[in-house]
């Protein structure tokens, strides 16, 4: 089933958030297409929800970006209606209500990750149904099917910073090396009590992995060059 | 004269570029016209979902069980998710089918049981009561062609009575002694009423709990959409208990000396 | 009250040239005549407690609830018309559902506390309408650990460490005065309530009442439920001789 639109804007995506013992690291690719042209190279899709609530995006570019701003108004209301920054449980739970009573009109799968003081760093994926899990790390969009064995076989609990933020940078790097749909830069940000950070990795300064010879070919039978003469023409 | 050779040979609408204006490749199609060649969509589909629920009554009351696995259509994608889920103080729901749709089945009934506790009038909610209630929901809702889609088992323990039913997103509903939902009912009912049918009142819990582990396991074996990842829920005189994430034993070793397809021997 | 009588009292939406509103000071005339109603917010959870005045003995005993259950972990108790005690504690428990819809989470005793006020609010505005004749006592233990509030007919809502409304509060404020609310444990605080409600109630002037309690905190698993049957009987007795020695 075809999800998108005619003409929509889709973002192809590989996306990612990971927590950590005193925040998450959230994470993604910069590519946006219109069917094989890439829309926009630079795209960000790390969205700000609230202080130290972030989303990352997946599916169509109009819908995620019109669920965004209504959940990120409605925790601005959420705000100033108690006196305390919303939980991540609480923005995730407004993104699962759209996703879901809409699920017929949006295509839009969204990680939402940060850091709040009822219990600290979480992360959780809403997929395309309109479901909502919580999740030590989630990967989404088209490149995260390309790199879910080398999630589970690299991930462990009780990463301190620096070991999460490489792993979501390596982990995107490899999706967007396989998934056309997903390229350009990496943006990342580490979200903790003490604040936000943006991180950036260039698309010409990605970590590289294998790149040696993936097809082997050439003549099957060597070429025969000695010994052998020009036939001559009388 | 029609100038696209593509065009030749094929029945011509004079009524309709007469002239044979439109591009090779927009050939105007003359033949017969079918209004539902491309089907009219009403209802969505399942995306992340659930595979077998399986239940069984026993001595004591009720067991169920139902593996961890949430696919995303062939992607194991939550290897961590409970698709049992109790239900006030007598009852348990199992679901197979979408997870988002469960998720929200569980939000209708902390609705319901809050609302039921509010009344504070000694009235408890019991399994007889949330299937019916569920039948209805699933009934209305397969009506408006906006149905939940899932197959639901009902079990439970009240007032010394047990009770086992199965309801689904169509809203049909039936009730037997064993009952499993998606690949189970074709795999683990069978092995469940060998084991269970004339032994309801005999069936121990250790027997009951073999009995599951066992048809977990086949389905393990044969369902392409489980997990060796499971629990299993009682429903007893003491109340309702879920069990931690079980282990599923599975015994791989008989293979290995197996060689080709036929004849072959090494 | 002197102005009764000059023609500002008809409706609830026509101040006096004083700037009053008749119609609200009348529903707290309602709110005085009923039994009294308290509430103590200690240091792991929250009491309420009624003095349940009994107009007939025909009543089955236990009947007509003045303490309503809002949600798992809300409480509220009214005093005044008890119909419209009825009325509002069905918009608490909407409230509590709407909150929880929108916002995935439990409603804190602030949150329904201060919709209360507004709703209660609405009812002082309009000539079609009359205020309503209760004053609620709403208590619960949230996110934030226990708080207890008062919503009262004007529509005013305020947080409270011990709560008194209707025929008893003033004697109420005064024992709730006494106590070291923040150091009470609950069920310290269920004996303490059942002993003021006692205290409070006035032979001479009615005949029957019945005490009614309910409890929340640590020691009922943050469930608003009545205090069970052998703790009131136990605090019941401990209240009665606590009367005869306060004579």
């Amino acid at each position: 089933m075809n999800r998108l639109k005619a003409g929509e804007v889709n973002l192809g995506t590989s996306i990612m958030a990971v927590q950590f013992d005193k925040g998450v690291v959230i994470g993604a690719d910069s590519r946006t297409t219109t069917g094989s042209y890439i829309a926009n190279r630079v795209t960000d899709k790390l969205t700000h929800i609230h202080d130290r609530i972030y989303c990352c995006r997946s599916g169509s570019a109009a819908d995620t970006q019109a669920v965004a701003d209504n959940v990120h108004y409605y925790l601005q209301i959420y705000t100033q209606l108690n006196g305390t920054p919303p939980p991540v449980e609480v923005a995730a739970g407004m993104f699962q209500k759209i996703c879901y009573e809409n699920k017929d009109a949006l295509s839009a799968g969204i990680i939402v990750a940060g850091w709040d003081k009822e219990v600290g760093p979480s992360v959780y994926n809403i997929p395309l149904g309109g479901g909502l899990f919580r999740q030590p790390w989630a990967i989404g969009g088209s490149g995260s099917t390309y790199v879910y064995g080398y999630c589970d076989a690299t991930y462990q609990d009780g990463w301190g910073r620096d070991e999460t933020v490489d792993f979501v940078r390596n982990t995107l790097a490899l999706a967007m090396s396989r998934d056309g749909s997903s390229g350009g830069v990496i943006r990342m940000c580490v979200i903790t009590e003490d604040g936000v950070e943006r991180m950036f990795v260039p698309g010409n300064e990605l970590p590289k992995f294998w790149e040696g010879r993936e097809v082997l070919s050439g003549p099957a039978k060597k070429l025969v060059t000695e010994g052998v003469m020009p036939m001559s023409v009388e | 004269m029609d100038h696209f050779p593509t065009n030749w040979g094929r029945p011509r609408n004079d009524a309709f570029d007469a002239y044979g204006t439109h591009p090779i490749h927009q050939r105007p199609y003359n033949g017969p016209k079918d209004a539902f060649a491309d089907g009219v969509q009403h209802t969505q589909q399942p995306i992340v979902t659930g595979t077998s629920v399986l239940a069984i009554k026993y001595k004591d009351g009720i067991m169920m069980a139902a593996d961890n696995l949430a696919s995303y259509g062939s992607l194991a994608r939550f290897k961590d998710v409970q698709r049992l889920c109790p239900v006030g103080q007598y009852t348990v729901i199992g679901a197979g089918g979408d997870m988002s749709d469960f998720q929200y089945i569980q939000h209708i009934m902390e609705e319901l049981t809050i609302d039921e506790n509010s009344a504070q009038d000694g009235h408890e909610l019991g399994p007889v009561e949330i299937h019916e209630y569920m039948s209805q929901v699933m009934y209305a809702r397969r009506s408006k062609m906006d149905p939940l889609w899932n197959s639901l088992i009902i079990g439970g323990f009240k007032d010394g009575k047990r009770f086992l039913s199965y309801v689904d997103l169509l809203g049909t509903t039936y009730s037997a002694s064993t009952l499993a939902t998606g690949y189970g009912s074709y795999i683990a009912q069978p092995l469940l009423r060998k084991a269970v049918e004339g032994y309801e009142d005999i069936l121990t819990e250790e027997d009951a709990r073999k009995v599951l582990e066992n048809s977990m396991r086949v389905l393990f074996y044969r369902d392409a959409r489980s997990l060796n990842k499971y629990q299993i829920a009682t429903i007893t005189s003491a109340g309702v208990n879920i069990s931690d994430s079980l282990h599923l034993e599975t015994s791989w070793s008989f293979a290995e000396g197996i060689r080709g397809y036929g004849a072959q021997t090494q | 009250m002197t102005s009764i009588g000059t023609g500002y009292d008809l409706s609830a939406s026509t101040y006096s040239p004083d700037g009053r509103i008749f119609q609200v000071e009348y529903a707290n005339k309602a709110v005085e005549n009923s039994g009294t109603a308290i509430g103590l917010r200690v240091k792991d959870g929250v009491v309420l407690a009624v003095e349940k005045l009994v107009h007939s003995k025909l009543l089955v005993p236990g009947a007509n609830r003045r303490i309503q259950t809002i949600d798992r972990h809300i409480g509220l108790a009214t005093a005044g018309l008890l119909a419209d005690g009825r009325s509002i504690s069905n918009r608490a428990r909407d409230e509590g559902a709407s909150i929880r819809s929108t916002f995935h989470e439990q409603a804190t005793v602030k949150a329904i506390s201060q919709r209360l006020g507004m709703f209660a609010q609405a009812y002082t505005l309009y000539s079609s309408v009359r205020p309503f004749g209760i004053s609620t006592i709403i208590g619960g233990v949230d996110k934030n650990g226990p708080s207890l509030y008062i919503i009262e007919p004007s529509g005013v809502c305020l947080g409270y460490h011990g709560a008194a409304v209707g025929k008893g509060r003033q004697l109420a404020k005064t024992e709730l005065e006494k106590l070291k609310l923040s150091e009470l444990s609950t069920r310290e605080a269920v004996m303490e309530a059942a002993r003021i409600i006692y205290l409070v109630h006035d032979d001479n002037k009615e005949k029957e009442f019945e005490l009614e309690m309910s409890w929340i905190g640590s020691e009922t698993n943050n469930l608003h439920v009545p205090v069970p049957s052998d703790l009131l009987k136990e605090a019941e007795t401990k209240a009665k001789d606590a009367l005869e020695n306060f004579e």
